[in-house]
């Protein structure tokens, strides 16, 4: 059943670099948010580990996959946990993101860290005020309301110009590396290591919620919300919960995006990205924290390499245009032909098969 | 129950983790704050060997924008393929790598990383759009890469302080509007003034030129957004406000659909279309593919392109007597992709033709420096139609424009010569000792 996989799906990120056969009850000796700090520890490692075998580009496209994880590991909570679908949380994304480039520009002194947490105070009310009006919507009406909202929201920026730029956005200009790292790691390695060190605090936080009590009252919610009020779980509270928390995943999210591009434009934050995000967690595996790890990297390396490999081909405009598109889509359904949770369903197929025998 | 508790001191555990990064990060300095370092080392010549230099762009090669600006790296591509046949610029051909990023900033800044660090550019030639270049400039500052001629016309190119080597191309455009709205305000004296701008940049650096001669004339000022392809509002409001000339500070598209918008309700106005938006040949493409299957097709283009004036600071494919013209459209032939010459390949012929001036000026001991030098340390003589300032903390390109009036037939007949200005209140002055080189007495190949 779906439930048991989510659950197990629930283990803390960066277990992989521990080795599978550890003693489960040495770990099980610690607590839950200790074992996920623990794991996002050991996530951090393996970036860096892999920052310092890497160049530059590479870098860029790590930090890319990091805030890609955290949005879609946020939409995997309110998706695959709380069962609402939201095709909107690109709008989140962009909140986040147009709080920073504003905080950076009008408020320059305000240290990274902060400007982290005031964007997460935004996405939060934002989410929270979304969340509210929306929160008596299901299934489709639902995915309805949040995608007004990223259809609308481009629009916005549009219309108050001389505070969010138009259609040429904002440029923003950040310190890079601090003084004593100098020649010790480039500005791209730094900005790569905050965004995962964001990303993977975040993520200990999202396993931890979707672990305790509000996860397991989610997951009630979704199987089955007339059984879940009858057990006195506050269907409609819970709800708006898993909103604001997938809606502060999204915002920080689009903050270390503004971060590491130091531009934000409307275009970027379409309802073409809020519609990949959502494609990419069911290709990932929508049942699973981990899914959203294969997911964004599904979104940020499927069209590099695809439109490598049609630069490569010199296939004529039209199909280099549809390409990554197409590519992504062939790739989407055969997963979801073989493997119907996703790329994380057919890892776990494969352990499953492979312990048996 | 031991869990729920276990719960809790985790919280904690996570509280207390937070705050105590909080108060670690408070201690940094702020995220905005940038202290400006010497600039990078530029007596290096990556991407330079003994028999080839590799220069990058990026350009919008697929995705919406392309078909209006593919032709610029087509052009681009064409001269240097001539350059490379006649034996490269001081004994080393020219490897043009542009990059494709869509139109999308973010891609861009992956493009412009790739360019950098995998191709090791010697410099930027070209790169395309003001939402896209303006998220690389300060990288390839920082990265001591020559930012040479971004394709575009924002303010933003020409600032020495901040960008010491970006050198802008395009005529900006409030240089443009300037001489847009004094040949107005000479030649249509008394009559009604409407604008139809881009909503960014363009229409706000245009109207900033319009307004210090037309202020008093204008009865409207309608905008579109590059993203709503509907102009129906905005031509209707022109029309209601009596406006006889329309002035387009719009890309091709858009001049296009104003166009066949006003015809589709009657309203007739004198058009003024800016160098970004005047490019005939792209306009009778448009204006075909819009009017299929509707009431008005098979009305030729010509139809509603006629009269139309045309700001310009380049040589244009459709003039005959131009030498420029007529060497552009002989190597687009050769060396091109077997499509019709625009003025949009024109653009991204004259680039290339002026970076091979410059490269060939830097001499065989190539570095960045000397390309530098070389940019800063000369008087160029076209291929544009007007001076090209790229020295004394001046990096704005061309300096003016000449107007064109569009007869019919692919024929444009030249309405007034080349006025150079600056982009604040000076005067509009006709330029002085400016002599334009031809095709074969210039020095760009060997």
């Amino acid at each position: 059943m779906s439930t048991t996989t989510g659950q197990r799906a629930d283990r803390p990120t960066g277990a992989a670099s521990t080795p599978p056969q550890s003693p489960d009850s040495r770990r099980r000796a610690l607590p839950l948010p200790a074992r996920n700090l623990l794991a996002a520890a050991a996530g951090l490692a393996v970036v860096t580990a892999l920052l310092m075998v890497t160049g530059d580009l590479t870098a860029l496209r790590l930090a890319a996959v990091g805030y890609t994880f955290l949005a879609i590991a946020g939409l995997q909570l309110l998706v695959g946990g709380s069962g609402q679908v939201s095709l909107g949380h690109g709008a989140f994304m962009m909140i986040g993101a147009y709080s920073m480039a504003l905080l950076v520009m009008r408020l320059p002194m305000l240290p990274l860290a902060t400007n982290l947490l005031i964007v997460i105070a935004v996405s939060v009310i934002a989410g929270i005020a979304v969340g509210a009006a929306t929160a008596r919507l299901h299934g489709p009406y639902l995915a309805g309301a949040t995608l007004i909202l990223a259809v609308g929201l481009p629009g916005i920026a549009h219309r108050y110009h001389d505070l969010f730029g138009g259609s040429n956005g904002l440029n923003i200009r950040m310190a890079g590396a601090p003084p004593f790292l100098d020649g010790f790691v480039s500005t791209s390695e730094w900005q790569a290591l905050v965004v995962w060190f964001t990303v993977l605090l975040g993520l200990a936080l999202l396993a931890t919620v979707s672990a305790g009590r509000l996860g397991r009252r989610m997951r009630a919610i979704r199987d089955d919300e007339t059984a879940a009020a009858m057990a006195g779980i506050p269907v409609g509270r819970t709800k708006v919960v898993a909103f604001v928390v997938a809606s502060a995943a999204g915002g920080l999210a689009g903050g270390l995006q503004a971060y590491v591009l130091g531009t934000v434009t409307p275009s970027t934050f379409s309802l073409v990205l809020s519609l990949t995000l959502i494609a990419a967690l069911v290709l990932g595996g929508i049942a699973s924290l981990w899914g959203a790890l294969w997911a964004a990297f599904a979104v940020v390396y499927l069209e590099i390499w695809a439109s490598e490999l049609a630069e490569t081909l010199n296939l004529g405009s039209d199909v280099q245009n549809n390409l990554p598109l197409v590519l992504f889509g062939v790739v989407l359904i055969l997963v979801l032909r073989f493997w119907p949770l996703g790329v994380q369903g057919a890892l776990q197929t494969l352990r499953a098969r492979m312990r048996r025998s | 129950m031991p869990q729920t508790r276990r719960g809790r001191n985790g919280i904690r555990g996570i509280a207390a983790a937070g705050l105590a990064l909080v108060i670690a990060a408070t201690a940094c300095t702020g995220a905005g704050e940038v202290d400006e370092s010497g600039g990078a080392d530029l007596d290096v010549a990556p991407g330079v060997t003994e028999d080839s230099v590799v220069i990058g762009a990026h350009h919008p090669l697929t995705g919406p924008a392309a078909p209006g600006y593919l032709a610029v790296s087509q052009g681009a591509a064409a001269v240097f393929e001539y350059v490379n046949a006649q034996g490269g610029v001081n004994g080393r051909e020219i490897d043009y790598r542009a990059e494709d990023d869509a139109y999308d900033p973010s891609t861009t800044i992956d493009v412009t990383r790739e360019l950098v660090i995998d191709d090791e550019i010697f410099a930027m030639m070209g790169g395309l759009g003001t939402p896209t270049h303006s998220g690389v400039i300060d990288y390839l500052n920082d990265e001591g890469v020559p930012d040479v001629f971004p394709s575009s016309g924002a303010l933003a190119w020409n600032n020495t302080e901040e960008h010491p080597l970006t050198y802008g191309w395009q005529t900006d455009y409030t240089k443009e509007a300037k001489v847009q709205g004094e040949y107005i305000a000479e030649n249509f004296s008394g009559e009604s003034v409407g604008y139809l701008y881009q909503n960014d940049d363009v229409g706000e650096d245009s109207q900033a030129g319009l307004d210090q001669y037309l202020a008093e004339d204008v009865v409207a000022r309608e905008h579109y957004e590059s993203e709503v392809s509907d102009l129906s509002s905005q031509m209707a409001e022109l029309d209601r406000a009596g406006a006889d000339v329309v002035v387009c500070s719009c890309i091709p598209s858009f001049t296009a659909l104003g166009m066949l918008e006003a015809a589709r309700i009657g309203y007739d106005p004198q058009w003024v279309v800016s160098s970004i938006g005047g490019d005939t040949v792209t306009l009778q493409g448009l204006l075909e593919e819009f009017t299929q299957d509707t009431d008005v097709e098979g009305t030729p283009a010509d139809a509603f392109l006629e009269d139309t004036l045309i700001t310009s600071y380049m040589p244009r494919v459709e003039d005959e007597d131009d030498e420029w013209a007529q060497f552009f459209v002989a190597i687009y032939d050769e060396y091109g992709e077997g499509d019709q010459v625009t003025n949009t390949h024109a653009f991204g012929m004259t680039q290339a033709v002026m970076f091979a001036q410059v490269l060939m000026s830097a001499g065989e001991d190539l570095t960045r420096q000397a390309l530098i030098d070389a940019l800063e340390g000369q008087e160029w003589q076209g291929p544009g139609h007007v001076p090209f300032s790229s020295s004394d903390g001046d990096h704005g390109g061309h300096e003016g424009v000449y107007v064109v009036q569009y007869q019919g037939d692919s024929e444009i007949e030249m309405v007034q010569d080349p006025r150079v200005t600056d982009r604040e209140g000076g005067a509009i002055e006709e330029p002085e000792g400016f002599d334009r080189l031809l095709p074969e007495e210039m020095e760009f190949h060997d």
